[in-house]
């Protein structure tokens, strides 16, 4: 689905992202954990046409992203609160994405009536802007949203930071099922290496810029990571 | 702790982001500053002259009667403009430092601005010129110290009113029908509020009483303030309650009216946009200046286009002037959305044409001032619509500079509008149909240069495909460098 060829973006001097070759194929969960700095978010935002690369590029399902907006119908995401209209009410921000997306309100209820317990009744008719809402529940938003159309690639950029446990758990089972689902290439950062393993599928570790480790998840996934990380 | 203070204010200041600009930027501001010191100082030394010279009584007296519009004029401009002084204090809450310290240091700060200081530039010369014209000193100086404490008063009644929108809009409206009222002759209310001023005049020692008030003002805001430190106090952000609307009306426009009703939201729900609006609305009134003859310098023929470009341009130059700015805070949604850019810039192109329509249809009471004056402003509609439309959009793709909506301040004097590729885009805005109209003027007739004009304006819209085309090359070459510069606050 997703191909990466010769990729760098550099700042000066500075290189902070440098993959060579990376693959991800149609349906997988793809899980990118690495420390500050590691260049998750460079590479989704370069993934997302949001930032030029130095060189190389990225092929999204035939489109090369930075050439062309046909990616655009097919890839979701949600990286940070700039991808949030703060005078919108959380409805009118659904609907809004929901129409961009081809979908009509109906489709859009229908949709989010999914998702009745991850809102824990703090999200829909609650009579507040989303720029008044606290940082977990723009977050949920924010995330339901990505996944209104039926987007065959859903982007999520540290999704678990935030939340509350109960949220993590839900989400949790919330990518299980999406990824689960025929065709949905899920991509999620996350400095949380528990959640990370349980949900993905295969982990991608990056550090300074450079894939150092690619692994399928396995029962012993959490040891490796862990023993990477305590350097 | 003062020192730490000043130190924070110093670096805030000089570290803030709109400070480090382009250095002709600068300069402009500068320029800009001077100026109203410049109109300040003249009106201070030459109001007592044109007054003697018009003899309609003792220029003091004149000054006076009319004193208490000057310090309504002050009050609106001050609730529009000045700056509150709660922020950064979040920070300074938790530390050892006591309230008092930091609410007397906040509020003492705001008596050094610019708006107290610049009223200086006209009470000083003109009580200087009273002097020199053979006033009793004594007397002049009471007169001088009570307006000072008034002005002041001024300062603190807006530190407290502030964000009180009832408020301001009662007192505003109480102003417009008293100037009405005055202008038609019905009810002056000058003759109850000038003795008020000439009594500090009469007897110099009722000074005190203004400083007396300045004091308790004083005391008021700083118990206000101290009472409301409390993050879900004064310092809360205000929320308002929110109402889901569902403008289903626009539906039918497909893609398109799915944009103009955010556009619609974005511009009912923003502080910022609301005040753009409105002061674009104001703009059609601004052809008076020039259509009744107010101010001769505005009589060439050459003024009457201009008069009816910014006539029906209100909108365009308040809001279209700043577009995609509106949409920094989500930027990276719109681009990363499923949205093409085509779409996205005609749905801004449509928002500025029917707000030109509207604004040219509302225009039609300058019919009254002749059929010159009209189209005027018709062709001044028709060029806004065929060319400056998109010229707009065009100096948008430079425009890199984040709104944030939630805020009036900056509202004016941002430097955004001074954008050097968005300056020298004004002069077709402006100047290119002033020389086509000239053009028509002199070789046939005004009739023609009307009709010049308003063929170039359709012109602009039968290559609309084309601009189009090119504009939106612009913003895709700036979209990377426009991300970026929205994600610096």
């Amino acid at each position: 689905m997703i191909t990466v060829h010769n990729l760098t973006k550099t700042y000066g001097e500075n290189t902070v992202l440098n993959i060579d070759r990376l693959e991800i194929p149609k349906g997988q969960s793809f899980g990118l954990v690495g420390n500050n700095g590691a260049g998750k978010t460079t590479l989704f935002s370069l993934l997302l046409d949001l930032i030029q690369p130095s060189s190389g590029h990225i092929i999204n399902k035939d489109v090369q992203v930075d050439q062309s907006e046909d990616w655009k119908p097919f890839t979701s995401a949600f990286i940070d609160e700039t991808f949030l209209i703060g005078y919108l009410t959380p409805e009118e921000y659904f609907y809004f994405i929901g129409e961009l997306r081809g979908r009509n309100k109906a489709d859009v209820d229908a949709l989010l009536s999914n998702f009745e317990d991850f809102f824990h009744d703090e999200i829909l008719g609650q009579k507040k802007y989303l720029r008044d809402l606290s940082k977990g529940n723009q977050k949920k938003v924010g995330i339901v949203a990505s996944f209104i159309g039926n987007p065959e690639v859903v982007i999520l950029d540290e999704p678990f930071a935030n939340l509350d446990p109960t949220t993590q758990i839900r989400l949790k089972g919330i990518i299980k099922d999406l990824a689960a689902k025929d065709g949905v290439t899920v991509l999620v950062s996350s400095h949380d290496l528990i959640h990370v393993t349980e949900v993905c599928e295969r982990i991608v570790v990056l550090n300074k810029g450079e894939i150092v480790k690619d692994i399928h998840t396995s029962a012993e996934t959490m040891k490796e990571l862990e023993a990477f990380f305590a350097g | 702790m003062l020192k730490h203070f000043i130190g924070l204010q110093w670096k805030s200041f000089f570290r803030s982001a709109t400070f480090k600009t382009e250095i002709w930027f600068k300069i402009l501001m500068a320029l800009g500053a001077l100026y109203f010191i410049v109109v300040f100082l003249g009106m201070g030394v030459g109001a007592f002259f044109l007054i003697k010279e018009m003899e309609i009584g003792d220029p003091l007296r004149v000054v006076n009667q009319f004193m208490i519009y000057y310090l309504a004029f002050d009050l609106v401009f001050r609730y529009m403009l000045q700056k509150m002084p709660v922020t950064n204090i979040k920070p300074l809450l938790y530390l050892p430092i006591s309230k008092s310290k930091v609410v007397n240091f906040s509020l003492g700060k705001t008596v050094i601005s610019f708006f107290n200081l610049a009223h200086a530039f006209f009470f000083i010369p003109f009580s200087i010129v009273l002097l020199v014209e053979g006033y009793p000193p004594l007397q002049v100086v009471g007169w001088h110290l009570a307006l000072m404490a008034i002005i002041y008063c001024n300062n603190f009644i807006n530190v407290m009113v502030n964000n009180q929108n009832v408020v301001f809009y009662v007192i505003a409206a109480l102003f417009i029908v008293a100037g009405a009222s005055q202008y038609y002759q019905w009810f002056d209310i000058t003759i109850y509020t000038g003795p008020i001023f000439d009594f500090f005049y009469d007897i110099p020692w009722t000074a005190i009483i203004p400083w007396l008030i300045l004091i308790g003002l004083y005391y008021g805001a700083f118990a206000y303030f101290k009472k409301h430190m409390y993050l879900d106090g004064g310092l809360a952000k205000k929320q308002t309650e929110a109402k889901t609307e569902n403008l289903e009306w626009l539906d039918r426009f497909g893609n398109l009216g799915t944009f103009l009703k955010n556009d619609i939201k974005l511009i009912k729900r923003n502080k910022r946009s609301r005040s753009a609006v409105i002061a674009g609305a104001f703009f059609i009134f601004y052809g008076l200046l020039f259509f009744t003859g107010a101010l001769e310098v505005y009589d060439g023929p050459f003024w009457k286009i201009f008069a009816g470009i910014f006539v029906t341009g209100g909108f365009l130059f308040s809001f279209g002037q700043y577009v995609p700015s509106w949409d920094s805070s989500y930027y990276p949604l719109m681009m990363s959305q499923n949205i093409k850019y085509r779409e996205y810039l005609s749905s801004k192109w449509y928002l500025v044409i029917i707000a030109t329509i509207i604004s040219t249809i509302l225009a039609t009471f300058y019919i009254y001032f002749g059929w010159e004056a009209y189209a005027a402003v018709l062709v001044g509609g028709i060029y806004n619509i065929g060319i400056n439309s998109y010229l707009v959009l065009w100096g948008g793709a430079y425009v890199k500079t984040p709104i944030d909506l939630t805020s009036n301040k900056k509202a004016f004097g941002d430097k955004q509008a001074f954008n050097a590729k968005t300056l020298l885009l004004t002069l077709p805005k402006l100047v290119l149909p002033i020389g086509i109209y000239a053009i028509g003027h002199f070789l046939i007739n005004p009739m023609a240069g009307y009709i010049f004009v308003a063929v170039f304006g359709l012109l602009g819209f039968v290559f609309k495909n084309k601009v189009f085309t090119m504009i939106e090359g612009i913003y895709k070459k700036e979209k990377y460098k426009t991300l970026l510069a929205y994600k610096q606050k």
